[in-house]
Parts: structure tokens; C-alpha cells; sequence
């Protein structure tokens, strides 16, 4: 072994059973977990069902761990140029060399590029370790730099959204993403101003999802009321849910709270598969019927209930990606909407009230908060929100049934906030393009989906525990002085009380 | 201007408030000193309402406030520095201070702030910081200010000396002095820091176990051989 000293100017004599023991023991775990998951695999013969062992995997499995971490070791001990290019003849040898399967092949890349990555870095930064604090004082830094470009990154963002549908590369699939995209992204704003502002874990959003698309559906179904109508009623009512639910709920807190609205959003979903006559149970309900252009033209080829073809009055050519685009701009107004109401509402005294309630709901009692009055119109404001995104998820699909709020997406659209940094707009929208748009992009890897999602998990939890974009700035004054407020908002985030 | 009488406060089963009087002044200071679990801070937040009393009268000019829940005390003029400081640690300090007027109305805001700034000008220095990236000291004067922007009749503080330097514990006792005297400010004060807190006030009370066992001027506290055993000598 030839000891190069890479970084400390005085090179250390290696602590090698340290070393040794550590990548040991990564191995010992590695091994462990590898064996029932990898090395052994349920294979169908004549006979019945038969085990296959794919030990030589675990093997090379074991033996890449052991060498990963004794690469890790020996940059924190300054030998980093050494390991940078044993990992990069390791990820050249995964190219070339024949390897018992593809997935080691893919590991020994990966692991050798990231190896490679962290020993440049140490060569670099020449440091041969960060401590957790300033890692996260850096990723802080970062973070509030990114919120603070939101404030042009933003007015493009929303004008990209805007032209998006006319660009040339625009085609069905991608603008269906897009509204996808921008449902999640609107119920993640809606879910932010409860989790977010408020600091409500709701663990049961789905259930105003749910009421707001049901209350489209079977007004419309029952009644023939259209669209423009029953958006502002299944708004109203997922709003008086939110309300109902909130009264008795709304005394709990922390964990207990979190416990009852997910079973609130469990009893919407079972009342709904179960009220048979007037939900139609696990069948759904399809036949919903589409928007018209503001009442006053259809989207069909030659109009419908007295309505004229949108495509005859403006002049065009027929075609059915125009209601895909008018869908996709009506989901985006509605998503603005949410995020104007709540960048307006942070401004006035119940979105501070809220964020005060988020930090410490005791002291809020004692400055004159009602803090159930408060808690209640958080609640009662996002589930209206949910109402209106339900009842566009009904319109757009033309079909929904139970089985579209299950508690997966209420855990999703949690995740899409918690992951976004909790109060952070820009989060949510990046966070959703993590969570819905790369599954969506990548939909041939789909076996891989539930890997990646924890993987992702895991490495937010590791680098960034509070979220991607995780800085809060000082709002502007709550009686329009607005003195001092910009120097406030340059300190790094993540200040949380010794 | 606050008569407690004959207050019972029970936590479950445990009575921990065994039938208390206190009196309180118009422009007075009066502080309430006893050791741990003797139930000082149980009485402020009888006060406040949460526990509520279960037998006994809470009376606010005049005004029986026994069974008013916590948030409408501020607008009757009470406001309360809880124990513990309770600062909004990711707010700024400014936003903080805003957040102890959210219940009053806006005129007047400017000139509490003012006044508040007067009277820690550590505040100013720090109108942008982070709260919960202040020191210990300024945090509690945080929490008193915050206080204050309510425009006040009668201020409860809980334990404003709790872990702070010696040094900071002065400043802190000043600053309670200096509003007292110019603006004419009620302020009652739960304490374990019995020397300063008796000091300072024109009267004290001395509370055992969920009872008032003494009461006289802050002098007469000082110089009473039993307190000065008790409280002042660490001969417990």
C-alpha cells in the first residue's frame, strides 16, 4: 500500500483496525440484510414452489459494502486521492468486467462514482470531514438562497407554467403530467397552510379531497348542476367538514390529533364505499360530466345541451387536447389561487397567529389567541381548498371511486410538504416534482418506485431532517412598517432555541 | 385591583392551591416567593385560567374573571409573561413583539414599540435576529416586551430571573422597577429568587405548600427571621 498524503499536511499513520472494524462491521449488517433479500429468491418448479440461493451475489455484495466503507474511513483520514482513484478504476471496472448480474454491475458504478464524488470533494474543500452542524449550516445557507431567488424565480416559474401548453414539445401526455402535477402541487399548498402555517399533523386530508370530489359528482349526478356551480359548493362543503371534524378534534394535540384525522379520513372513505344507494359503493361513480368553456361552449365536436363546439365559435380546428388544456389552466388557477391566499395570509394577523400557534400554542393563549377559533378556520380554509381540488379531480376524470382516497395519498401529499420544508411554497412545488413527477417520467423503472421513494426518504431524514427549503423569513410588518425587515431575512436559517 | 380569595386548584386528584387570598394594588409590585412545588406558578395560572379554580373568586376590577378562558384576559388588561419565556423561537424579534399586540388594537402600536425599546435596548440591536438564537437574558426580556405591547393594566410575570446570570437577573429587576415606576404599571411576580424579588416590592407574600403563609411589606419580608431561614439563608 503506497501512503500518499492527500489532504493533512501531516500525514497521520492510518488507524487501520478502526478502519477495519468499522467496514466490518458495515459488511456484518450488509450481509445480514442482503441474505433473506438477496440471496435467497422463490422460484417457481413443477413441483411446487422451490427456493433458489444466489449466494456468490451476497458474496460481492458483502465484499463492495466492506470496501465502500473502508474508502469512507480512509478519507476521513486523509489518504482521500488514494480512494479517489481506486473508486474510479472501480467504477471502470464495472463497465468492463463481466459481473454475475446486472444489478452488481450498477452497484459498483454508483458506488464507485459516489466514492469518487466525496474523495473530490475532500481534495477540494480539503477537509477531510464536515461536522453534521456545519453541513447543515451549509444546506441552510443554500436553502435560503434558493428561497430568496423565489422572489424572480417564482414570476418565471408561474410564466413557464402559463406558456407551457403552446410549446412546441407540448404534447397530451406532458400536459397530463402537468395537471397531475399541479393538482398535487395545489393540495400540498392547501395541506401546508394546516401542517406548514398552523402546525396540525393531518394525517387525513385525503377525506376533504374525497368530499370534494364526491360532492361534485353526486350533485351533478342528482341535481344536473354543472361544474361552475358546484366548484364553489363542494368548496363550501368540504369546508363544513373540515369545520365538523375540527370542533370535537381540535382540543387534541401532537400525536392524538394526528391519530383522529386519519381516522376521519379512513370513516369518509368507508361511509363512501359502504352508502351504497347514494355513493355507489366500490363501483364509483363515471358519467361525471365535463366543464364547459365558463357555460358557454362545450369541448365536444359539435356542442352539447345547447352548448356550441368550443372549436366552431373561436374558429379552430377540432380537437380534444383543447379540453386538456383548459383543464390544465384551470387547475393552475386554482393553484395559484391557494398560493396567493396563503402568501397574503402570512402577511395578516391570523396567518402569524397560526405560525405563533405552529411554535408554541401556550404562549399564543396568553398574548389573547383564541387558538381553537384559529385552529378551526386553518382547518376549515385548507379543507375548502381540498374541496376545490377534489371536485377537479372529478371533472377531469369523468370517473371516481373510493379506491382514488386511500391514506397512500394522504401520505403523499404529507410527504410532499414535510419534504418540501414545512411553510415553504417553493418547497411543495419541488417536492412534488420529486415525488409525483420523476415516478411519472420514469414509469418503465415502476418496480423500482417504492425503492427510490425510501431511499429518498431516508436521505432527506439524513441531510436535511426539516425539509428541502426548510427557511422561514420574517414576514413584513403587521401594521405596514416595513423597517428592517430585509437585513432580518439574510441571517442563515435553522435558529432554534439552545 | 386583583382580588384573589379563597382559591382551591386541584391537578386531578392533588390540591394544589389550599384556599389562597392575595390582594393586589393599583401601582403596586407584590411578589410571590416560596420554594419548588409550593404552588406559586399553579396561583398565576389560576389566574389565567388554565387550570381553572375550583372553588374560590377571581376578581379584576371588579370584574370576576374565575371562569374566563386564558385568551380574554389580555383584552381586560392582563397580560402574562408565562414561565419557561415561551419566545416564538424562529420568529424575529420584531414579529415577536408584534405577536404580544395581535390582540389589541393598532393604534398605539409605534409607541410601545418605542417604549419597549426604551426599555431593552437590546431588543433593538436585535429587531431581525432569530428569538430562539438569543441569549437567555435577552430572550427574557423578549418575553417581558412581548408582554408589554398588550398596553397592559397588570403584568404577571412567572419567574423572570429562572436560570439567567447574576448580572442579567439585575438588569432584568431594573427594568421591572423602572416600569413599575414610570408607567404606573400592576405587576405581580412569582419568584424563588426571594432576596431580589422582596427587594423590589412594595409587598410579598411567602406561599408553603399550596398555602399563603406570610404577607407583609417587602422590608418586613426581608428582615423576618423565619424568611430570611427559609429563603434568603439556604437553610431549608
Amino acid at each position: 500500500m503506497t501512503t500518499i498524503s492527500a489532504s493533512t499536511p501531516a500525514a497521520r499513520p492510518v488507524d487501520w483496525p478502526a478502519i477495519l472494524r468499522e467496514a466490518a462491521l458495515t459488511a456484518f449488517v450488509a450481509l445480514l440484510l442482503t441474505v433473506p433479500l438477496v440471496g435467497l429468491r422463490s422460484v417457481d418448479q413443477p413441483t411446487g414452489l422451490g427456493l433458489d440461493t444466489r449466494f456468490d451475489q451476497v458474496a460481492a455484495v458483502t465484499l463492495l459494502v466492506f470496501l465502500g466503507r473502508l474508502g469512507l474511513g480512509l478519507i476521513r483520514e486523509g489518504r482521500a486521492l488514494v480512494v479517489l482513484v481506486l473508486s474510479l478504476l472501480a467504477a471502470a471496472a464495472g463497465f468492463f468486467i463481466e459481473l454475475p448480474s446486472e444489478e452488481l454491475r450498477v452497484l459498483l458504478i454508483a458506488g464507485g462514482a459516489v466514492l469518487a464524488i466525496r474523495a473530490a470533494l475532500t481534495l477540494v474543500t480539503n477537509r477531510s470531514t464536515l461536522s453534521q452542524a456545519e453541513r447543515d449550516k451549509r444546506m441552510d445557507r443554500v436553502a435560503a438562497k434558493v428561497q430568496h431567488a423565489s422572489r424572480w424565480l417564482a414570476p418565471i416559474g408561474i410564466l413557464f407554467a402559463v406558456a407551457f401548453p403552446m410549446m412546441p414539445f407540448a404534447d397530451r401526455q406532458l400536459i397530463d403530467i402537468g395537471i397531475l402535477l399541479l393538482t398535487y402541487i395545489m393540495l400540498g399548498w392547501g395541506l401546508n397552510i394546516v401542517v406548514g402555517l398552523a402546525g396540525l399533523l393531518d394525517l387525513g386530508y385525503v377525506a376533504f379531497y374525497a368530499v370534494g370530489a364526491y360532492s361534485y359528482a353526486l350533485l351533478a349526478h342528482y341535481f344536473g348542476f354543472s361544474f361552475w356551480l358546484c366548484l364553489p359548493l363542494a368548496g363550501l362543503l368540504a369546508a363544513f367538514s373540515g369545520v365538523l371534524l375540527g370542533f370535537p378534534v381540535l382540543r387534541l394535540r401532537g400525536d392524538y390529533f394526528a391519530i383522529v384525522t386519519l381516522g376521519f379520513g379512513e370513516i369518509i372513505r368507508i361511509v363512501l364505499i359502504n352508502w351504497y344507494d347514494f355513493t355507489g359503493g366500490p363501483n364509483g361513480i363515471s358519467g361525471i360530466p365535463r366543464p364547459t368553456f365558463f357555460g358557454i361552449a362545450d369541448f365536444s365536436r359539435n356542442g352539447a345541451d345547447g352548448l356550441p363546439s368550443f372549436a366552431e365559435m373561436f374558429g379552430l380546428e377540432f380537437s380534444t387536447v383543447h379540453r386538456i388544456i383548459f383543464l390544465y389552466y384551470l387547475i393552475l388557477v386554482l393553484a395559484l389561487l391557494v398560493s396567493l391566499f396563503t402568501l397574503r395570509v402570512r402577511k395578516l394577523a391570523i396567518g402569524r397567529a397560526w405560525e405563533a400557534l405552529r411554535e408554541d400554542d401556550i404562549a399564543c393563549a396568553s398574548l389573547g389567541i383564541n387558538r381553537t377559533n384559529m385552529k378551526l378556520a386553518a382547518f376549515a380554509i385548507a379543507a375548502m381548498f381540498g374541496g376545490f381540488a377534489g371536485s377537479f379531480f372529478a371533472t377531469r376524470q369523468g370517473f371516481i371511486s373510493p379506491e382514488s382516497f386511500t391514506f397512500i395519498e394522504s401520505a403523499i401529499i404529507l410527504a410532499i410538504v414535510v419534504l418540501g420544508g414545512m411553510g415553504s411554497q417553493l418547497g411543495v412545488v419541488v417536492a412534488t416534482f420529486l415525488v409525483i413527477g420523476l415516478p411519472e417520467f420514469f414509469r418503465e423503472l415502476e418496480q423500482y418506485r417504492m425503492v427510490a421513494f425510501g431511499l429518498g426518504m431516508v436521505l432527506i431524514m439524513l441531510w436535511r431532517p426539516r425539509g428541502l427549503l426548510a427557511h422561514r423569513d420574517p414576514t413584513i410588518l403587521l401594521h405596514g412598517r416595513a423597517k428592517g425587515t430585509q437585513t432580518g431575512s439574510t441571517q442563515a436559517a435553522g435558529g432554534t432555541a439552545p | 385591583m386583583l382580588t384573589v380569595s379563597g382559591v382551591h386548584t386541584f391537578y386531578g386528584a392533588i390540591e394544589a392551591l389550599k384556599g389562597v387570598d392575595i390582594e393586589i394594588g393599583e401601582g403596586e409590585i407584590v411578589s410571590l416567593i416560596g420554594a419548588n412545588g409550593a404552588g406559586k406558578s399553579t396561583l398565576l395560572m389560576t389566574i389565567c385560567g388554565n387550570p381553572r379554580a375550583r372553588a374560590g373568586r377571581i376578581i379584576f376590577d371588579g370584574e370576576d374573571i374565575t371562569h374566563l378562558p386564558t385568551h380574554q384576559l389580555v383584552r381586560r388588561g392582563i397580560a402574562q409573561s408565562p414561565e419557561g419565556r415561551r419566545i416564538f423561537p424562529r420568529m424575529s424579534v420584531l414579529e415577536n413583539l408584534q405577536m404580544g399586540a395581535i390582540a389589541s388594537p393598532p393604534k398605539g402600536f409605534d409607541r410601545d414599540l418605542e417604549e419597549v425599546f426604551t426599555l431593552f435596548p437590546r431588543l433593538k440591536e436585535r429587531i431581525n435576529q432569530r428569538a430562539g438564537t438569543m441569549s437567555g437574558g435577552e430572550q427574557q426580556m423578549l418575553a417581558i416586551g412581548r408582554a408589554l405591547m398588550s398596553q397592559p393594566r397588570l403584568l404577571l410575570l412567572d419567574e423572570p430571573s429562572l436560570g439567567l446570570a447574576p448580572l442579567v437577573v439585575k438588569q432584568i429587576f431594573q427594568a421591572i422597577k423602572d416600569i413599575n415606576r414610570e408607567r404606573k404599571m400592576t405587576v405581580f411576580m412569582v419568584e424563588q429568587n426571594a432576596y431580589h424579588a422582596l427587594k423590589l416590592a412594595h409587598r410579598g407574600y411567602v406561599m408553603v405548600t399550596g398555602r399563603v403563609t406570610m404577607s407583609g411589606t417587602g422590608a418586613e419580608l426581608l428582615s423576618n427571621p423565619e424568611v430570611r431561614a427559609a429563603y434568603l439563608e439556604g437553610g431549608h
